[in-house]
């Protein structure tokens, strides 16, 4: 069993880690949605060109 | 007014697409002639019928595989200048289409192709278009005219020449 | 033990608010009724008795849903989240905009009675020259003007609250109001124009004919922000609501309240990407506002970094790690943020079919194909009606002094799950019939045999099962609807409304400065508009007679 002082500094070194963190998910999620539109706009582009 | 770098980034990303979307449509359109069909000539939506070219509608051939295809839309049917309602157009003909309506406003869609655009009472509607691929297709109206409306139909036959 | 009612605003405002409640969802089972009759007769299955027609039902299906729904629903959810937030409005406020209500709800019945008759099968964007019985025009007159009434409450309510608090930073969810009817009210001045200038006196025969581009070009100039009305509560709902659900903060007060000025300035000035393949304007001016369009992106794409950050940060804070950990923190079981959720995410590809169809020359590919159809109904059908399922599953029970119950959020969390299934397959299948060339706005037909139309059957069975699905949706949330306003046990539901985080930083006041920000808009839409609208009517054609073909 972790000693309590040692627990909570460890805590704290993954709530600082986590900050790094910050907005990765966020940014990730933006960039596959950003991906989503230009597939589907290309994919219509190409249809209007093979017309 | 902070905003985060990856937003930053997210947004000049996001913008960049946008712009590269708007050149590649903008080139297509001012400078390989691509534009939406917005002819600017207009008659009188009462004498349809004795306006050149729309007091014959049909097939009519102008050149080495050009033609001109005069249509007149009225509610509900599309004048092609033949009782059968087919158009037989060789594979590779450019057709310059040449359409107007006697009466409300009417679709002008050629399903499966570019070919798509508005009638409108008054104005003469008109679209380049070029036929690379053999099929039958059919001529519809897309734009609510009445209660025959999903009845106004029309077939173009692209043949292998 | 009987619990006392407590409602979450004044008793006056709750009433106020639920009277529009309840025409919304009389509105929503009138009008979700007529989808179902329009899909079983277009899956060639059903075949309509006499004196009912497809387009008399689909004209019913887009007025009631497109504009009676989303009207009052908006104007219910503004006037309560405004009052909770701003405080109580003043009797003389409240009696104004009660004037508006009564003066939509009769403008509703009037129209609605026309509709009813077949004097008026001229679907919700009622194109000259086919005319309608002049009651359904002065009927529209009616709801758009008692709107303008309910806009003026909201503005002069905001007002009250800067006046009483001067130097400070109005609350969001009042702000986002403001922007929303200051939208609504400059986008109907177009559709005001053309109705009462044009159509009223021509359908009374006090006019002979008719310019139908200027017609059109009226309509659409409002037609677009018409959208935006719909959409942009759903974006109070997003970002000043949500965030109080899962337990976490604004992400940015300042950068929300900015996304809401962009989408004020470029809603508007772009009407023209629905007429791109019209005959009579000139192509420059379409691309212009083509160009325009492309920019009221730009705050959308604000909006989903805002909404993924609120959740990335709340989800960190409960423990969640790695890239996408905080995902399985949010709170799935809770209907409040599930339908919302969902809402935003079919926006994904709703607004990524926006941005192809508004490409100019690429939107021949799809005008007025069924496409069109399956794209607003990912927008306006799902984002925004999940997102309002969403907010009436805590609003309604809020403002009867009622409580949403486990079973009622059981029942709303079926709810979300049928409408996305209904959904997928109903407008899955008009995107794909689109892109084959099935037109919108169409009885069933077989044209002439061919083969390419002949393709489109499976694709409307589809619809129809997809909108059978949707149905049955409706009447879940109908009986939802009704347990919460009548039936749920008394209490106190909570109005939850967010407050920003620490990241959030300070808020210029140039974000307040209405007359510049209205300066701006008017400046671009006479931009956008003035040298084409000119040409439009010097270039003019003979005039059209009015014609009633069905």
């Amino acid at each position: 069993m972790a000693n309590p002082q040692t627990q909570h500094h460890i805590e704290k070194k993954e709530v600082h880690k986590e900050k790094g963190n910050d907005y990765k998910g966020t940014f990730m999620s933006v960039m596959l949605l950003g991906g989503f539109l230009i597939l589907s706009w290309v994919g219509v582009w190409i249809l209007y060109l093979i017309r | 007014m902070n905003m985060h770098k990856y937003e930053k980034v997210w947004l000049l990303f996001g913008t960049g697409t946008l712009l590269i979307f708007l050149i590649i449509v903008g080139i297509s359109a001012f400078y390989m002639g691509n534009q939406p069909p917005s002819c600017a000539v207009t008659l009188n939506p009462d004498k349809v019928d004795e306006t050149e070219p729309f007091n014959e509608p049909g097939l009519k051939q102008i050149g080495d595989d050009e033609y001109q295809l005069t249509i007149v839309a009225s509610a509900f049917n599309y004048d092609v200048g033949s009782d059968d309602k087919v158009i037989e157009i060789p594979k590779g003909a450019t057709v310059h289409f040449n359409v107007t309506t006697k009466d409300v406003i009417h679709g002008f869609e050629l399903a499966g192709t570019n070919v798509n655009m508005m009638l409108e009472p008054g104005y003469i509607s008109t679209y380049t278009n070029t036929f690379k691929n053999a099929g039958t297709y059919t001529l519809l109206c897309n734009e609510y005219c009445g209660a025959g409306h999903h009845l106004m139909a029309a077939t173009i036959e692209v043949v292998e020449s | 033990m009987i619990k006392k009612s407590i409602r979450s605003i004044n008793t006056q405002d709750a009433k106020l608010a639920m009277a529009h409640m309840y025409v919304a969802f009389i509105a929503l089972f009138i009008g979700a009724s007529a989808g179902l009759i329009q899909t079983l007769e277009r899956s060639g299955k059903l075949k309509l008795p006499a004196g009912i027609g497809y387009y008399q039902i689909l004209t019913v299906h887009g007025v009631i849903l497109g504009l009676v729904l989303t009207t009052f629903f908006i104007l219910g959810f503004m006037l309560a989240s405004q009052s909770k937030t701003a405080g109580k409005y003043t009797s003389g406020e409240r009696k104004f905009a009660w004037i508006g209500f009564w003066m939509m709800t009769i403008g509703v019945v009037i129209t609605a009675t026309f509709i009813l008759l077949n004097e008026a099968s001229v679907l919700y964007t009622f194109y000259a020259p086919m005319m309608a019985h002049p009651g359904f025009y002065i009927g529209l007159t009616l709801v758009i003007v008692g709107s303008w009434f309910e806009g003026f409450v909201i503005f002069k309510r905001h007002a009250r609250w800067r006046k009483e608090n001067p130097g400070e930073r109005t609350p969001l969810l009042s702000y986002m109001s403001v922007i929303t009817m200051l939208m609504w009210q400059i986008a109907t001045l177009g559709v005001a124009a053309t109705v009462l200038i044009q159509f009223i006196p021509w359908s009374l025969g006090l006019t002979d004919s008719i310019d139908v581009l200027v017609s059109r070009t009226l309509f659409w100039y409002f037609g677009h922000p018409l959208v935006y009305f719909w959409l942009l509560p759903a974006y109070m709902a997003w970002y000043a609501i949500i965030p109080k659900i899962i337990g976490g903060k604004i992400f940015s007060d300042s950068l929300a309240r900015l996304s809401f000025i962009l989408l004020l300035l470029f809603s508007i000035p772009v009407g023209f990407h629905h007429q791109l393949t019209e005959p009579g304007i000139d192509p420059f001016w379409k691309y212009i506002q083509v160009v325009l369009t492309f920019l009221v992106v730009i705050p959308s794409l604000m909006t989903a970094f805002s909404l993924f950050a609120t959740f990335e940060a709340r989800g960190r804070e409960l423990g969640g790690k790695g890239l996408f950990g905080w995902i399985k923190k949010m709170p799935w079981k809770d209907a409040r943020f599930l339908a919302p959720f969902i809402g935003m995410l079919w926006f994904i590809p709703g607004g990524a079919g926006g941005i192809i169809n508004a490409s100019n020359q690429m939107n021949q590919v799809i005008h007025n194909t069924i496409w069109v159809t399956g794209h607003f109904h990912l927008t306006a059908a799902t984002s925004v009606m999940l997102t309002f399922f969403g907010l009436a599953y805590w609003l309604i029970p809020s403002l009867t002094g009622r409580t949403l119950t486990a079973r009622m959020n059981k029942w709303g969390i079926i709810q979300t799950i049928v409408w996305s299934l209904g959904m997928a397959i109903m407008s899955g299948a008009m995107h794909w019939q689109g892109l084959l060339g099935g037109p919108r706005r169409s009885a069933y037909s077989e044209y002439l045999g061919n083969a390419d139309t002949a393709a489109f059957g499976p694709y409307q069975l589809a619809q129809a099962v997809g909108g059978s699905i949707l149905f049955i949706g409706m009447i879940i949330m109908l009986v939802i609807f009704v347990n919460l306003a009548f039936f749920a046990p008394k209490g106190e539901q909570e109005f939850p409304v967010a407050v920003e985080g620490e990241t959030s930083g300070t808020t210029p006041a140039v974000l307040e400065n209405w007359k510049l920000w209205i300066g701006v808009t008017c400046a671009l839409i006479l931009f956008a508009y003035t040298i084409p609208f000119i040409d439009i009517i010097q270039n003019a054609p003979p005039g059209s007679p009015g014609f009633k073909l069905w």
